[in-house]
């Protein structure tokens, strides 16, 4: 992770791509979405979704790995050059999530990460929060997924 | 069949789901297949953080959330899934062990104006832990079936 003040406002990240299978949409929804739609191909084929669909959680938990995975990567790369690695702090929340089209089995999608705005924090002396508009692509070309997420990240030292 | 429909929710309607207690074991499984950063795999890594201490991915939080909800709400109701969330705060770190009681309340319920069959209920999901503090709060607009279509609401 670079330091927060290292990170600048349209910075993007292409995070990678999550195909999902009808078992894993099924083995997600049976632990914590267990609605039809998700469950099961004959109820969800009723359904107005018309085919196995992942849970809306299954869509960002995958995000949030493939951005975990993203950072890991960058960091060993930082390592590598003898650059130090920023600490990355939780998220206090996130905003504007939208599920824009049903994410069917076989459905690969593309996520990416980009970042819109940045504010440093009175309340925790040597961090800022990062703000980043989250989305994830199909393999049509359609936008499934968007949300804007935070979380905080270390300032440089002496930056504040 | 359905339970309830859209006509079943007003602004005074008020539910609570759980308890349902979050182990260790699970807070570390979540986060490895979903969310594998320090604070959320590994106690001592975690204690170096602004966590101060494992605690669970906020994402596996939004998810126990989801399986309460589902289980006391959803699948008794003519829900045709949610659009998106407008707003999640992450407000407490939820630590191995926690029980965790979901209280819910209606912020707004309209009938769609395009489609006739159906309503939008707004909910408000607070969250709690068994130390009575807010964990977790989450909006969301539901889209759910109404029980007389086309009648104005």
């Amino acid at each position: 992770m670079r330091y927060f003040d290292d990170i600048n406002v349209g910075d993007r990240m292409a995070l990678g791509t999550v195909t999902f299978t009808a078992e894993d949409i099924k083995t997600f929804a049976a632990q914590y979405d267990p609605q039809e739609f998700h469950m099961d191909e004959a109820a969800a084929a009723r359904s107005h979704f018309g085919a196995l669909c992942a849970s809306g959680w299954h869509t960002v938990a995958a995000w949030m790995n493939l951005r975990v995975q993203y950072g890991r990567r960058e960091d060993a790369e930082r390592s590598a050059r003898g650059e130090v690695i920023a600490r990355l702090g939780p998220s206090p929340g996130f905003r504007e999530l939208k599920w824009l089209k049903p994410v069917y089995a076989g459905d690969t999608i593309t996520y990416a990460s980009e970042v819109v705005e940045k504010r440093v924090t009175k309340s925790r002396p040597g961090w800022g929060i990062v703000f980043a508009k989250n989305t994830g692509t199909n393999q049509k070309g359609e936008l499934v997924m968007s949300f804007i997420g935070s979380g905080f990240v270390e300032r440089r030292p002496g930056a504040a | 069949m359905p339970k309830y429909y859209f006509e079943d929710f007003s602004l005074r309607w008020t539910a609570q789901y759980g308890p349902r207690r979050v182990t260790r074991e699970e807070i570390i499984g979540f986060a490895a297949q979903y969310d594998p950063q320090p604070m959320h795999l590994d106690e001592e890594a975690a204690r170096h953080t602004m966590l101060g201490g494992l605690a669970a991915s906020g994402w596996h939080s939004c998810c126990i959330m989801m399986k309460l909800i589902a289980d006391g709400l959803l699948l008794d109701t003519a829900s045709m899934g949610a659009p998106g969330i407008d707003e999640v705060k992450w407000l407490k770190p939820v630590r191995p062990g926690d029980s965790l009681t979901v209280q819910g309340s209606v912020l707004d319920a309209r009938a769609s104006q395009s489609k006739p069959d159906r309503g939008f209920v707004k909910f408000l999901w607070e969250v709690f832990n068994d130390r009575g503090e807010c964990v977790m709060t989450l909006v969301c607009p539901q889209m759910i079936l109404r029980r007389h279509p086309g009648v104005p609401a």
